[in-house]
């Protein structure tokens, strides 16, 4: 084995990609490239080997020879320090668990885990242990370490052995965790801590090996090339066009000069045309040649297979009846031209295209739009110190200040502040959501109102954002089980085409009328150039695409071409309570006073002594009290009372809080209220008696309520000829009162979590399809049972694995949107396949001549080349239509 | 008579000949290299068809197709692996690549945004 000296990778003698000799040595390469530096400076690399041979000698006789505190000196010198930011520490003693990991680690010299400031700060020798393990050290403890991860792409990498070499640079440099170089997408990964290094550190020593960096690219910014070279291809397709366009009309005027007797006779001369008509079969053309060849070196037929051979076929016959006009004569045929056929036909399809291409950009325009907003930089504080630092570098657990109208960079909880923050790019809600400590935040979201500061909790692929857009793009990417047949066809297509347009050609020239060979020739063109797989093949994937991107900017996330095949064939929805028709929390809704207190002193005392419990209902009396701005005392000798309720003194009286158990345990007279109290239990809410200073005082009524829209989906849904069920663990009468307000009549109640899935079964199997809806936690199984599965989601967590549908906001009424947005989608896809089938099956056996017996009907070429090109731009715009559907 | 004769035994010829080339030929296939990282590579021209365009691949190894696409021609604009949810936008002159893991044994169609070019991914 060799080594090669300009990368110092090892290559084998025998598969060096190149050899030279350089002062009577033999030097081998891993690649050309590697080759070619070293013939140019060979004394740049063997040079350079040898001293660092040497340096190395020199370094360890000096070792040797040192006093022992001399060693210890460079002993020391040799240890590295390190600091890692440490994530999800909550108490010291982590702390202390950490530091025990790092410490036990070999080539570890001292490991210190600081709680407050949540780093941890290791010295190590190098060569005896890598940042790596500390990392998974500090994972086996239990925690992470917060690391950023970035792409950089590399310009100049040409072989295997600049991948090591800038893979070596990188590893060497402080803070870096892993990199790993892809010569193939040539871009290096790098896994770093920010707190210790930046991309300009990292773009400096990829440097130093020689090659440069480009500018970071963002996905964006990849799409921007892309775009420019699009547009570019759109220019030049367009000015060809153009030109076409005018050699076209002049042919046209030349050959039809019959009707326009004012052409000059020039133009008419078969030499003429045939100088015209070539730069636009050869130049304008071009592309369709060159496309033929391409699939067809690789046993491939496509569209430019039909078009290059029909139109070569109008052509080249043209061509021989300009040069030997006397052979044709000899057969008895008059030797015409059909310049003008082939090339208006490239000049129509070439339309075709353009207005194609246009379109199909469009259809992605969803996915780009949310590619797009991602924020690029961040303001956060570290070290005390506010600093702007790229999204990318941003760690979980970071504090981020976000000022007004500016975009919110990551996923997080508010801490410090208050805003109204504008989701609609993410959730389709319109009006801005308030935003307090506590709530959460999502990242690409535009703050309004306030400044507020809030706390990492979702940054790079896991945020809101990339995990919506992962969604959308797995969904462009499945298929449609609807799209299975035109796939099979079109697999099958163009060769059949080609095998029927011989076969016309052939009955023509047998069967035909005279003159034969014109009639077989110009059939044979018509059939080639009106097929159109491109119909085919655009009918599905166009309208998913355009559906799930317009599904996605309504928070409607489908997963799939299934899954909008299934939601449009359902009849029955079937609903969780909890959390998905009700707001999943309690909150008061009636207080009912007695012995003539007002509402707000048994509000106010009730609240205060529930300040002391952490009981669910008591958080909501509690939040009614703040909302009626109610100053609450502190509960003095605090009691709960296991079952029945509380006790506490407040203000000088004493507060009994509780049910009916506890009232008549301690004596208290009820009277009047125990009726008001059956009635409220009878509506499903929690009835709460309150007493103060041995009397009753009143009645608080706290109920888990419905969600503003639930009543107005069920409606809609109805109206949609859907059956609406409810699927609770309530009891009956409570699962009922809450089905009553919300206009459903069917109730599964007494429905325990694991049984949620039998119930969906035995729906199936009355042979419903069934639409379950739920919050995609507890309810995961049965909406994986179901045949659609809608998860409601809620802030951040949009990545729901069991569901077909994710509906970012909570509102209901985006079922009845993800079921309209289905209906037309499917209702797109299929116009499209009906269009598509019809079309070719139509258009193949007119072009081949199966009406001429009868009608005396032809197809002439240039009509079939305007029906192709418009077959397929009329698809692609058909799914285009989805864009403006009203949901 | 004999010119009809002619052009019908051609035309037969030519009909079995087109669909034998484009259906029954047999292809090239090429199987993947299992990197030291663990992940089996195959790099992929994309320039009016996939070559290689049949793809030997082990199951359940992490399979990195790298798809280089040597044309501006928007036919090949798209990779759609429909068997595993891939459908992958290749911007012209540039390398991209589809990573994903086959589990099942089995021969996978891969083709362009509109079916038109295929290639197969045969797992073993």
């Amino acid at each position: 084995m060799a080594k090669d000296p300009v990368c110092g990778m090892d290559v084998k003698e025998g598969e060096a990609a190149g050899t030279s000799i350089y002062r009577g040595k033999t030097y081998y390469f891993c690649a050309p490239g590697c080759k070619k530096k070293f013939d140019e400076h060979p004394e740049v690399y063997i040079k350079s080997d040898e001293s660092e041979i040497e340096e190395d000698e020199e370094g360890e006789s000096s070792a040797e020879e040192s006093s022992e505190a001399e060693t210890q000196k460079f002993q020391e010198q040799r240890l590295e320090r390190i600091d890692l930011p440490i994530v999800g520490m909550s108490c010291a003693s982590c702390a202390s668990t950490i530091q025990r990991g790092l410490s036990g680690l070999k080539g570890v010299s001292k490991a210190n885990v600081n709680f407050a400031t949540s780093k941890a700060t290791v010295l190590f020798e190098p060569q005896l242990v890598k940042p790596e393990d500390f990392i998974s050290s500090v994972k086996k403890s239990g925690y992470e370490v917060g690391t950023a991860s970035l792409e950089i792409p590399i310009q100049g990498m040409e072989c295997a052995s600049c991948v090591q070499a800038i893979e070596k640079a990188l590893q060497r440099t402080n803070g870096v965790v892993r990199a790993s170089v892809n010569l193939a997408t040539g871009k290096a990964k790098v896994v770093y801590l920010p707190s210790e290094t930046s991309f300009a550190e990292l773009k400096k020593s990829i440097e130093s090996t020689g090659y440069k960096v480009l500018e970071v690219s963002s996905k964006e910014e990849v799409e921007d090339v892309e775009r420019i070279i699009r547009e570019k291809e759109y220019k030049k397709l367009k000015i060809k066009f153009l030109v076409g366009a005018v050699l076209g009309l002049i042919i046209f005027l030349g050959s039809t000069r019959q009707w326009f007797p004012w052409v000059p006779a020039l133009l008419s001369d078969y030499f003429v045309l045939w100088a015209i008509a070539t730069p636009v079969q050869f130049w304008i053309g071009w592309q369709f040649y060159r496309g033929a060849w391409g699939s067809f070196k690789h046993r491939n037929a496509d569209m430019n297979t039909l078009i290059a051979v029909g139109t070569s076929a109008a052509y080249l016959y043209s061509v021989a009846a300009t040069l030997v006009p006397s052979f044709f004569e000899k057969g008895g045929i008059r030797p015409e031209v059909y310049f003008d056929t082939s090339a208006l036909i490239i000049v129509l399809i070439l339309l075709g295209k353009l207005l194609e291409a246009r379109a199909k950009g469009q259809t992605s325009e969803a996915i780009k739009k949310l590619m797009g907003l991602q924020a690029k930089t961040a303001r956060v504080i570290r070290n005390g110190k506010e600093q702007d630092i790229p999204v990318e570098e941003v760690l979980v657990g970071d504090f981020v200040l976000v000022r007004p109208g500016e975009k919110i960079p990551v996923d997080g909880v508010v801490e410090e502040g208050k805003s109204a923050v504008d989701e609609s790019m993410i959730t389709g809600e319109s009006i801005p959501v308030k935003k307090e400590p506590g709530d959460e935040v999502i990242g690409v979201t535009i703050n309004k109102t306030g400044s507020f500061k809030f706390k990492a909790t979702k940054v790079g692929k896991d945020t809101a954002l990339a995990q919506i857009i992962k969604l959308v793009q797995d969904a462009q990417g499945s298929k449609a089980p609807i799209q299975r047949l035109a796939d099979v066809i079109s697999g099958y297509f163009v060769p059949i085409v080609i095998s029927i347009a011989l076969a016309t050609f052939v009955i023509w020239f047998n069967f035909g009328p005279s003159p034969v060979l014109t009639f077989a020739l110009l059939n044979f063109v018509a059939v080639m150039i009106v097929a159109c797989p491109c119909a085919l093949g655009l009918a599905t994937p166009t309208a998913v695409m355009v559906g799930t991107g317009k599904g996605a900017e309504k928070g409607i996330l489908i997963k799939g071409g299934e899954s909008l095949e299934m939601a449009h064939k359902l009849n029955t929805i079937v609903f969780d309570k909890t959390g998905t028709l009700t707001k999943g929390e309690p909150e008061v809704t009636d207080i009912i006073t007695a012995n003539s207190s007002s509402e707000e002193e048994v509000l106010k005392f009730t609240a205060s002594a529930e300040k002391a419990s952490e009981h669910p209902l008591g958080e909501a009396i509690i939040k009614r009290a703040n909302e009626r701005r109610l100053v609450l005392d502190e509960p003095k000798d605090f009691k709960a009372i296991e079952g029945q309720g509380i006790e506490a003194t407040v203000d000088g009286k004493s507060v009994l809080v509780g049910n009916l158990k506890l009232m008549n345990e301690r004596k208290i007279d009820v009277g009047d209220l125990k009726r008001q109290a059956e009635e409220l239990a009878g509506e499903g809410k929690t009835p709460i008696y309150v007493s103060l200073n041995g009397k009753i005082s009143g009645l608080i009524a706290v109920a888990d309520t419905l969600k503003e829209n639930s009543i107005q989906a069920v409606k809609r849904l109805k109206n949609l000829g859907l059956k609406v069920v409810m699927l609770t663990g309530d009891n009956q009468k409570t699962a009922e009162a809450i089905a009553r307000k919300a206009g459903i009549d069917r109730v599964l109640s007494e429905v325990l979590p694991e049984d949620k899935v039998h119930e969906i079964k035995r729906l199936q199997s009355k042979g419903m399809k069934v639409a379950m809806v739920g919050d995609g936690i507890n309810d995961a199984p049965a909406l994986a049972q179901a045949d659609v599965g809608i998860a409601i989601g809620s802030g951040t967590d949009v990545a729901m694995e069991a569901s077909d549908i994710t509906l970012i906001k909570g509102d209901l009424n985006g079922v009845v949107s993800a079921i309209g947005l289905s209906k037309k989608t499917i209702r797109v896809i299929k116009q499209n396949l009906f269009w598509a089938f019809f079309y070719n099956t139509l258009g193949i056996p007119i072009a081949a001549g199966v009406l001429y017996p009868v009608f005396g009907v032809l197809l002439n070429p240039i009509f079939a080349s305007a029906a192709m090109a418009f077959s397929s731009v009329s698809v692609v715009s058909n799914s285009l239509r989805l864009r403006r559907a009203k949901l | 008579m004999l010119s009809r004769l002619i052009v019908t035994l051609s035309g037969m010829l030519l009909v079995v000949l087109v669909n034998w080339y484009f259906f029954f030929s047999k292809r090239r296939s090429t199987s993947a290299q299992i990197r030291q990282t663990g992940i089996q590579e195959v790099k992929i021209m994309v320039k009016g068809g996939y070559d290689p365009d049949v793809i030997v691949v082990k199951k359940g190894i992490p399979v990195r197709l790298n798809f280089y696409r040597d044309e501006t021609a928007d036919c090949s604009d798209t990779i759609v692996f429909g068997d595993f949810n891939v459908r992958k936008p290749l911007p012209a002159f540039q390398t991209t690549s589809v990573e994903f893991t086959p589990e099942k044994e089995g021969e996978y169609v891969f083709t362009c945004g509109m079916g038109m070019l295929r290639g197969k991914l045969i797992v073993r």
